[in-house]
Order: C-alpha cells, then structure tokens, then sequence
C-alpha cells in the first residue's frame, strides 16, 4: 500500500531531533533558571538546593534524555513569566492560532488559485497585468504594515471591525472557538484578511508560474493536436498538473502560516501562540520559547508527512514507485 | 492514382512569416508546394532551419504565435484552410487531422491513465460515450501492436516504455479515424529496433486504413524505408520534389545531390565523404603538417603495443541514499568488457542507447572509475586497481571529444582561452605568445581562420564548434583521442564534414581514434576495427569488413538489418 | 549595493520595459539616499541634543499643525521624522545587503561544492539545508535573535543587534543559495565543457571558479535581487515585533513599531511614513528582480 518514502521519515526524525536538542539547549544553557526562579536574595544553599532539585547537576545526556522523557509526557515546565505550566499556556493559545491559520488557508487559496490561473491564460491582458502588478505591492508590504493599514481604515476610520481580541468565543470544553458568534467572525475578518495577504501572493505566483510552464509542454500540444476544447485543456488537464507542487507549497506554507501568525498576532493582539511566543521572547522566557518551538516543530513534520502521503495519492508516478 | 482533387493535402506556393522584433519579417517557408493522396506517405526532409517543422506545425493549425501565414493556400481534404483562424472549414484537428511528435516520453500527460488520454478525444469528436470509447480505446492499443492492451488502459505514461508510448501516441492520433497524419519525427528519439516496428506501423496505417501521412524528418534512411513521395528543404524553400525512388536515385538539384551524398553508406565503405563546395586546403594542411612535425618530435621511440587495453572492465552506477553514506540501487552498466586497440587504428564502439558504450568512454578517458577490471595505456594501468595516478604525459595522451557541440564550450570564455587551458595546463608552451601561436596553429588544423580565438562561443554554428572542440583536444598533443558520438547531434551534411576532418587529422598526424556511436553507417566509414555493445555486454569484435559483411553475432545482424538505409535505392550507380 | 542589484543601464541593454527601468532608478536614488543619509538628512536623529521633547508629536508640515522646520512631522521624542527615515533606511538597506552578502557567499560556496562533488558531501550539506527550510524564516530569524539575546547581557544586545540580525536572516536565505546553485552546477557539470576540463585534468578548483561559477551566476544575481527586498522585509519585522534594531538606533521597522503605538491616538504620520517607505523600497527592487526572474526563465518569458 502507501509507503511515505523512507527518506521523508528520516527527515522528520532528523528535523525533531534537531528541535528537541535546540529546545533543550536553551532550556539549560540560555539564562541561568536557577537565577531565575529563586527568590532575589535566596542564599547559596538555597539555590544549591534548587540546582539538585530541578536535577541540573547531572550529566548532559542524562539531563537530555529525562528532558526527552519530560518533553514526551506533556511536561514541558513551568513559565519563569506567569509560573504556569507551559503544556497548558499553549493548550489555551491553540484554538485561537489554528482558527486564524484555517481562515487565511482557505481564503489565500480560494482567490491565489483562480488568480493565478488568470494570469496565466491571459498573460498580456489588461486584468492579468493589474493583479500582477497588485501581487508585487503583496509581497513588498510586509504584514505589520498591512494590518495598520486594515485597523487604520476598517477599525479606526470606519469603525466596522474590531481591531483586537477574539471577541466572544464559545467554549467547546477542550477548544474554544470564534467561529459560533458574530462579534467572534467579525474579529476573525481583519487578522484572517491580513495573514491571507502574503500567502495568496505566493499561491497566484506559484500557480501562475506552474500554469504557464505546463501549457508550453509537449503532452499539452498533443492534446491540441487531439482538437480537445481549449476549456477541457485548460481547467481539466493543465490545471491538474499545475497544482501539483501547490500541494507541497500549500503545506510548508501552513507551517510558515503559524510562524507568520506570529506578527499577526501582535498587531492585533490576539490571543494564540503566535503573541506567546512574542512575549516570551521579550522576557526571556525560556521554557515558553522551547515548548513553542518544540510545538512548532511537531506541527511542521506533521503537516510535511501529510502532504507527502497525498502527493504520493495523487501523483500516479509515485504511487507506482511505492507499490 | 486518384486524381488530385481526392487529395487529402494540398498545399499550394505556401508562405509563412514570422515578424521580427525590429521591423523585417523572417521567412521560415517560401513558396513550397505539395500534395498527398489518401494512403500515401510523403516525406518532408531537410536539416535543421530548413522549414519542415513549420509546414506541419501550420496545417496542423499549431503555428508559433507571431508565425503567420502570408501567401499561398492549404487544403485539408477538399477543404480550404483558413489563414485566421488556423483551421479548415469542416475539418476539426484531432477527428480529420491526427498528430504524432517526436518524444513519447513527454507527448503524454503523466498524470492520466492511457485509457483516459485515449477516450477523450473520441469523446468530444465521435460523442461516444464512455463504454464505446473504452471498447474502441482497447480495440485501438490492439491495433497499434500494444501488448495486453485490457491492463494499459488503467496503466499511466511512465509506465509504459518510449516504444510502447510512442504506439499510444499514434493510437490516440488515429482515435477519430483521421484521413491526414502529420508526424514530426517519430522516430528520432527512439532505438533503431523500436524504429523499425514503429515504421512498419506508420507503412500499415497508410496501406490498409488509407490515411494519407506527412512525414517530417531529417533522417534519409526513414524516407527510403516507407515513403511514397519526397520533398526536399532547404531554408525555408523546397529544393526537390517527387517519387521517393526517383528523387533518391537521381537527384537533380545539387543541394539535393550533396544531402543524398553525405549520408553515409553502410554497404561499403568510401574514402571520404561527398561534400558540397570546396573544403579548406592549403593552409589547413600546412597547419596539420606542423602538427605531425610536433608529434613526431615528442614522440619516445618507445611505442608499446597496443596503445589501449581494457581488461574485464566493470562499472557499476549506485543512486545515493538519503542519508550520508547510506547505498541505494545499484546497477550495472558495463560487464567484463575487454578490447585492445592499436596504434594508429579507429575502433568503433558501437550499440544502442544504454548498451554502455559512453561509459566506457568515460572510463577510458578518465571522467569516472571502473568498479573492477583494469585499463591500461601502452602497458601502464590507467584505471582499476594499481592505477597510476593521471598527470602530466599520461592524462595527456587520451583525449575527448563531445556529442553536443553547443555544450562543449564554455559559452563565457572566449575560444582563444578556452584553447590554450590545456597548452598552458601542460606547459607545453614556453610563454603566453608561443601559446597564442599554438592556437592559432590548431585553429586552422581545423579548417577555421586564426581571427576564431578572439570570439565567444555563440559566434559559431554548430559544425564550427565541433571543429574548436577537435582543436582543443588537439592542443593537448594526443596520442589517442575518444570521440563519444562526435557527429549525433548535427546535420547530415555537417557530420559529413566533421568525419572528414577527422579522417584527415589522423591521416596527418597518426591519431588513434576510438569512436562511440549508435550509428552503424558512420562506423562502417570510420573504423578500421568495431565492437558492438548491448547492455553492457560486449557481443562481437571485427575488423568493420568483416562485421558489416559477415557478422556472426545475431544482434548484429539483426540490428544490420533494422537500419534504415539508402543504400538500397541508392545502388552503384550513386557511389561517385 | 552596486554587486546586488544589477544597475539601470544593464537593463536598458536586456530590453526591460520602461516601468522596470524607472522602479530600478527609483531603488537607486532611495539606496543613495539613505547611504548617503549624514549628509542629507535635516538633523541628526543619533545626536541626543538636536531633538527636543516640546517639538514632540508635530504634524507633518504640508498639514495644517504642520512645523515648516518638520517636513515630515516629529516623532514622540521630537526626532524630525525625515532624518530619522533617512538614517533608519541606511540601517534597514545595511542590514539588508549584509544578509544578502553572507547568504549568497555562504550559500554559493556550499552549494557549489555539493553540486561539483556530489555524493556524501552533497548529503550532509542537502540534509543541513533541508532542516533549515523546515522552519519559516521568520522563526528561525526569532530564535537566533532571541538566543543571542538571551545569551548578551542587556547592554551590549543594541551593539550587536545589526551583527544578530543579519546572522539571523542569513541563516535560512543561504539555503535558497546553496539550492539553486547546487542545481546549476549539477546542469553545468555534466555539460561537455565540464567534462573536457576534467579530461584535460584541470584542478577541481579551477573548473569550480573558472569554468562553472560564471555559469550559473546569472541566478544568483536575480535571487539576490529578490533576497535584499525579503531581507529589508524580515528585519522590518524583527524590528516591528521588538527583538531587532534598538530604539535607540532605529531601523525602518523600529519607526513603524515605535508609530504603531501612537496610530490610534489619531498620530499616524510616525507608522505611516517610515511604512510608506519601507513598501516603496521593498516594491522598486521587487519590479527589477520580479522582472529579472522572468527574463532569465525562458518558460515563462511572456510571449507576444
């Protein structure tokens, strides 16, 4: 049956191996934990004391692995900043950061694809030229600025929008979502437009880029010397092919979506793990940056490993290879 | 005959324009005529630029965007095509006019199965719908030979062998029934024995089902295998036109005569190739013979036969494996293959492609190491195990010359520099300026002006290349030179020039040549001895008389006997 | 920045159009500009007493609150906002182009040697590279700075900041580099004039440098084009989310963030200029390297 090649698993396991140890690096070495969780004027016994307790005097490998045995139950430590446990911090912040990364997906390819199918069966025309010159002002806005500009219109001037928050959720016991509410979908609207922004850019290029490269081949000449409809070539056979690698694009792009969620979620102070992160970055809050990156790593060799074994379903070349 | 309003084609003082970016026009066809009858094959031949490709891209309708059509007329079975529009009235591509290219590896989409490649068109054309189509789907692979046709209807391209994809191709063309068929060099990517089959396959359809099939190709021997009427290109106009056989055995216009010549015999062997107007004498031969003078110069007395050994050689190709160090597949490409070569001789190597003749080329000439087994040069192993490492007078003495000639040069250096590297490498010159004099040497040894060492490259065509490409080689002083397919890649009458030249550098100079080919005509010409290879076996060692006209091996005589050749047209009359 | 962007004149020659050859100018004229920021600039925004509190938060001249002495108006600190955008551009562009520089030395380097050498050298640069894509730029940029901060004590993190920035654009840019190059050379490589300078028995080297490093230059020049405006893009965000250049010397994306706090009190001269600059920078040198790209893939040369 299916079979993600070998290779795809071994870079997964390279690539969290590599995260763990960047993850536990920090834990132990960047800023003293021992400075940081005891008291201002705790004697040298006491921080001693604390030193054997949270086992800092081990060996390294020792102190890895039980880092690893830690990491693998769900402890991943306390916050230094709000003293809470960081597994549950990130619980919390979840919903909020997937629910704005679902949107801005959904949104990016849904305009991206079309698009870029435009810009590529008409590429001298007036509307291909205009999205294409909108695209470039895309990708050289960066998102900071383009969600200044959205609050500054739609929230500031206009008043239409919320600028911040989630508004209200509803709570689903584990997950909490804005998706049940209107002042929830409203608040979605502007961070939701703004992370879209950047990746519908990429998708329409892409798409553009691929489109154009399939049209000039050989199997799609052959096709129009078979007399099939132009509409037939374009959207039944071209179409296909071009958006194979979108596929791969679509999933590293959700992983970079989480990452660029990050600024998102600063300008418009929603609360997920993007605006975490950022905030334990200022304070040095070392057990919350290696769980996030711990998370964001997991997150990122999951979505690859998906998207490998539905390319591996869609293209038949490899699918006979794994057979 | 049927008379020629029946004719399926018929293109009339035809014209076709492409507007340039600065104002002219480039005309690619001036005023061709031809016509084909239902179940004829009419061959349009010429080499490269000459216009072949555009005449069957414009009835097709698949005329390059700014291409137009400026004067003459088309008519697609009765019908008038119509300039603007790109298509004949009543006449739709796909159902009246079927298609073949050239490379069946990417004629066919890789991400749809045969069967539904093949449907697609009888299903808008014919209307069929989708049992009739998969019934006429099965009954076409059988037609075109495809074996168990039921199981490649599900199967994918990839699948499926360039052969057996190139039978695909032609069952998807013939789908709607087409009563014209423009085939732009079906065969050119493929191995002379998958050749021949799809040759016998494109005879048939014309005999049996009546189809009437431009053939476009450079390939003389394919004219003189299957087709009916000729018509000979040359930039853009049509030099000749008429019954194969007669075009073929008396060729009037000279441009024609000098294609027909060129194109090597396999029968028997000439001493030089025919070639059109007069090839450079007089300071080339100087040049030449001051080569010899050098040679025999740095020549030690000790001439240790043969000048080539290759002993059991083995060469395995292993993929790497995703992790550093890890193995992946492992494949054979060269089987305990041994052969000597002696001096001053040309052997040929000779065999399909994958056989792994330009492996051991490579091996020879030092690009890659053999798994096992040895090769040695005048007694000294050069490769394999207790080899002596490759510098100075050793890695000198074997050189190469290449298939592609846009590729063989280094297009940012200029030709002077690209052709003293090895003279200065080897410090065969004692200064910058007794270099530059070396080159200019070489440069003419190889029929070109001196003033070629100032230019890039891109100046030069494609013969010309081939020729600095010699000359850098040269510049080395070689005793032995590998040529891999030296001539594949240019036209026919070009590769008749370059053989020629290389005949005469060795007649010069005493040069051994061993010559890589998949072409059993050019190495009937060239060699004094021939191997031939077939999947990384060797098969059978002989002199070339003795191989062409006697061979004992049956893959060689079977592959003797699936070339397409002149020579059976051509006959004695042809041979001055 | 002349070795990162090609100049105007080269694309007159490759028959660019005219909006690419304007937007070429005009990244010119902005890169001259800020480079040349002491000496054009009004007031010197790093000089502590040129800039005084009651000129704090002025509009921009041409409004009507507007100080003539301001063009641009003054930030919360009465910097004037010109001078300041002017110095702050010449630390975003050096920032920029010091990436670029790394990543691109770096990146050719390796990828080079992995595409000449193939093999287990190949491998472990391929497997390096392949992690380092698996994390977004911005996150990895993060880290690094967030790291290198935690590991400097607070004083000496704005001395080293411009240093920790372009080490941490630089991280994952050289892998684009390292990609492309390794795919050219494995093309040029096997092309005959490789295999003619192997059989002659040049040193490894000299094919590497002479022969293939002037092939397959052309697309790391148009990478590089692309790359300075990403890396422009990526430290103004770093800067914006607080771990880049210090307030005290300030970077477009510090401007912006600084600004940032002041956009709902109705003062949105201090986020808007430095941004407006920001996007017209980042967009001239996109138009060239956009172009560029198209221009030097031939498939997806527009026909016409």
């Amino acid at each position: 049956m299916l079979k993600v090649p070998l290779s795809r698993l071994g870079q997964a396991a390279l690539v969290m191996l590599v995260v763990s140890a960047v993850s536990f690096v920090m834990f132990r070495y960047v800023g003293d934990p021992v400075a940081t969780m005891s008291r201002e004027n705790a004697s040298i016994e006491e921080k001693a004391e604390l030193r054997r307790s949270l086992g800092l005097d081990q060996p390294l490998l020792v102190q890895y692995g039980r880092f690893l045995t830690r990491t693998l139950s769900g402890d991943l430590g306390i916050s230094y900043r709000n003293q809470r446990p960081v597994t549950q911090l990130i619980a919390e912040r979840l919903p909020a950061t997937l629910e704005l990364v679902i949107v801005a997906t959904i949104l990016s390819l849904a305009i991206g694809i079309p698009l870029g199918v435009l810009c590529a069966l008409k590429p001298g025309g007036i509307a291909a030229r205009l999205v294409q010159a909108v695209s470039l002002i895309g990708i050289s806005t960066p998102t900071f600025v383009t969600g200044i500009v959205l609050i500054l219109v739609f929230a500031v001037s206009l008043g239409w929008l919320p600028s911040f928050g989630r508004g209200q959720v509803v709570d689903l016991g584990w997950w909490s979502t804005g998706f049940l509410t209107i002042s929830g979908l409203k608040s979605l609207i502007l961070p939701g437009v703004t992370l879209a922004l950047y990746q519908l850019t990429l998708i329409m290029r892409l798409v553009r880029a691929e489109m154009i490269d399939v049209l000039s081949s050989d199997y799609i000449r052959f096709a129009k010397a078979r007399g099939l409809p132009t509409h037939y070539i374009h959207f039944r056979l071209a179409l296909r092919n071009a958006l194979m690698p979108v596929i791969t694009v679509t999933g590293l792009q959700i992983g970079s979506l989480i990452a660029f969620a990050i600024v998102t979620e600063t300008v418009f102070q929603w609360p997920g793990m993007g605006l975490l992160f950022i905030q334990a970055v200022s304070f040095v809050d070392i057990p919350v940056m290696a769980a996030y990156l711990l998370f964001v790593g997991l997150l990122f060799v999951l979505i690859n490993t998906v998207v490998d074994i539905l390319y591996a379903v869609v293209d038949p070349r490899l699918r006979a290879r794994s057979a | 005959m049927i008379a020629p309003s029946a004719s399926v084609l018929a293109i009339d003082r035809l014209r076709v324009e492409y507007p340039l970016a600065n104002g002219t026009t480039f005309t690619a066809v001036e005023n061709a005529s031809l016509t084909i009858q239902p179940g004829e094959i009419h061959a349009l031949v010429g080499e490269s630029g000459a216009g072949k490709t555009t005449i069957g891209n414009t009835v097709m309708g698949l005329l390059e965007t700014p291409g137009r059509i400026a004067a003459g007329s088309i008519h697609i079975d009765g019908k008038e095509f119509d300039p603007v529009k790109g298509s004949a009235a009543g006449i739709v591509l796909g159902r009246d006019v079927g298609a073949i290219f050239q490379d069946p590896m990417t004629s066919l989409n890789p991400l749809f199965t045969i069967g539904s490649q093949l449907m697609e068109a009888m299903r808008f054309h014919l209307k069929l719908d989708r049992i009739a189509a998969a019934a006429r789907a099965l009954e076409l692979l059988e037609s075109v030979g495809i074996p168990e046709p039921r199981r490649r209807l599900k199967a994918y391209p990839h699948q499926l062998s360039g052969g057996q994809r190139q039978r695909v191709v032609i069952a998807a063309a013939l789908s709607c029934n087409p009563k014209l068929l423009v085939a732009d060099e079906p065969t050119t990517a493929l191995d002379v024995s998958v050749q021949a089959q799809i040759l016998k396959l494109l005879r048939d359809l014309g005999d049996k089902r009546g189809i009437g099939i431009l053939l476009v190709t450079h390939n003389m021997g394919v004219v003189a295998q299957i087709a009916d009427r000729v018509t000979i290109m040359h930039r853009g106009q049509v030099v000749e036109s008429g019954a194969t056989e007669e075009v073929l055995r008396r060729p009037k216009a000279p441009y024609a005569r000098a294609l027909i010549g060129a194109v090597p015999r396999i029968d028997q062997r000439l001493d030089r190739f025919p070639v059109l107007g007069a090839e450079g004498k007089g300071r080339a031969e100087e040049a030449r013979a001051e080569l010899r003078t050098i040679a025999e110069r740095s020549d030690p007395s000790a001439d240790v036969e043969p000048i080539l050994s290759v002993e059991n050689l083995c060469v395995d190709y292993t993929t790497t494996g995703w992790l550093p160090g890890s193995r992946g597949h492992r494949f054979r490409a060269v089987k305990e293959v041994s052969f000597t070569i002696r001096s001053g001789e040309v052997f040929g190597l000779v065999g399909e492609s994958g056989c792994g003749k330009t492996t051991i080329a490579n091996v020879v000439s030092g690009l890659i190491k053999p798994t096992s087994g040895r090769v040695l040069y005048r007694g000294q192993t050069i490769a394999g195990e207790g080899a002596t490492r490759r510098i100075g007078p050793l890695r000198q003495a074997i050189q190469m010359i290449f298939q592609d000639p846009y590729s063989s040069l280094n297009s940012r250096m200029r030709i002077g520099l690209i052709l003293s590297e090895p003279i200065l490498y080897y410090r065969l010159a004692n200064s910058r300026a007794e270099a530059e004099s070396d080159v200019a040497r070489l440069i003419e040894a190889v029929g070109l002006e001196s003033e070629a060492g100032q230019r890039f490259p891109h100046a030069f065509s494609g013969g010309q290349r081939q020729r600095l490409s010699i000359a850098r080689a040269l510049g080395a002083r070689p005793k032995l030179i590998v040529c891999d397919e030296p001539t594949s890649s240019l036209d026919v009458s070009v590769q008749a020039q370059i053989l020629n030249l290389l005949k005469d550098l060795r007649d010069a100079t005493g040069l051994t040549l061993l010559l890589i080919s998949h072409d059993l005509a050019v190495v009937r010409q060239m060699c004094d001895r021939v191997a031939v290879m077939r999947q990384g076996q060797l098969l059978e060692e002989a002199d070339a008389a003795t191989l062409f006209d006697d061979p004992k091996h049956p893959y060689t005589k079977e592959l003797l006997s699936l070339v397409p050749t002149l020579d059976r047209i051509r006959g004695e009359t042809q041979a001055a | 920045m002349k070795t990162l962007a090609p100049p105007p004149s080269l694309l007159i020659r490759l028959g660019a159009p005219i909006s690419v050859i304007l937007a070429a100018i005009l990244a010119f004229v902005l890169v001259a500009c800020a480079l040349l920021a002491p000496f054009i600039a009004p007031y010197d925004p790093t000089d502590l007493a040129s800039f005084e509190l009651m000129n704090a938060e002025l509009p921009p001249a041409f409004t009507a609150d507007g100080d003539p002495r301001f063009v641009l108006g003054t930030d919360n600190q009465g910097r004037d906002l010109l001078s300041a955008m002017l110095y702050g551009a010449r630390v975003s562009i050096a920032i920029g182009g010091g990436a670029v520089l790394l990543a691109a030395s770096l990146g050719v380097t390796l990828g080079l040697l992995a595409g000449f050498y193939g093999g287990k050298v190949d491998s472990v640069i391929m497997r390096v590279a392949d992690v380092i894509l698996s994390f977004p730029t911005i996150l990895l940029a993060l880290l690094v700075s967030g790291i290198a901060r935690a590991l400097l004590s607070g004083a000496s993190t704005a001395e080293w900041a411009p240093i920790i920035l372009i080490c941490a654009i630089a991280i994952h840019e050289w892998v684009q580099y390292a990609r492309t190059v390794r795919a050219a050379t494995m093309v040029e490589a096997a092309k005959d004039y490789v295999r003619a300078a192997k059989v002659i028995g040049l040193p490894s080297r000299r094919i590497m440098l002479r022969h293939i490093l002037p092939n397959v230059m052309s697309p790391v020049l148009v990478i590089s084009t692309i790359n300075l405006a990403a890396a422009v893009l990526t430290e103004a965000t770093l800067s914006f989310l607080g771990v880049g250049m210090p307030p005290t010397y300030p970077s477009l994306g510090t401007l912006i963030r600084i600004g940032n706090e002041f956009v709902f009190s109705g003062i949105w001269w201090i986020a808007l200029f430095p941004a407006l600059a920001l996007v017209i920078l980042v967009l001239a040198v996109n138009i060239v390297g956009d172009w560029l790209r198209d221009r030097f893939n031939p498939k997806l040369r527009v026909k016409r």
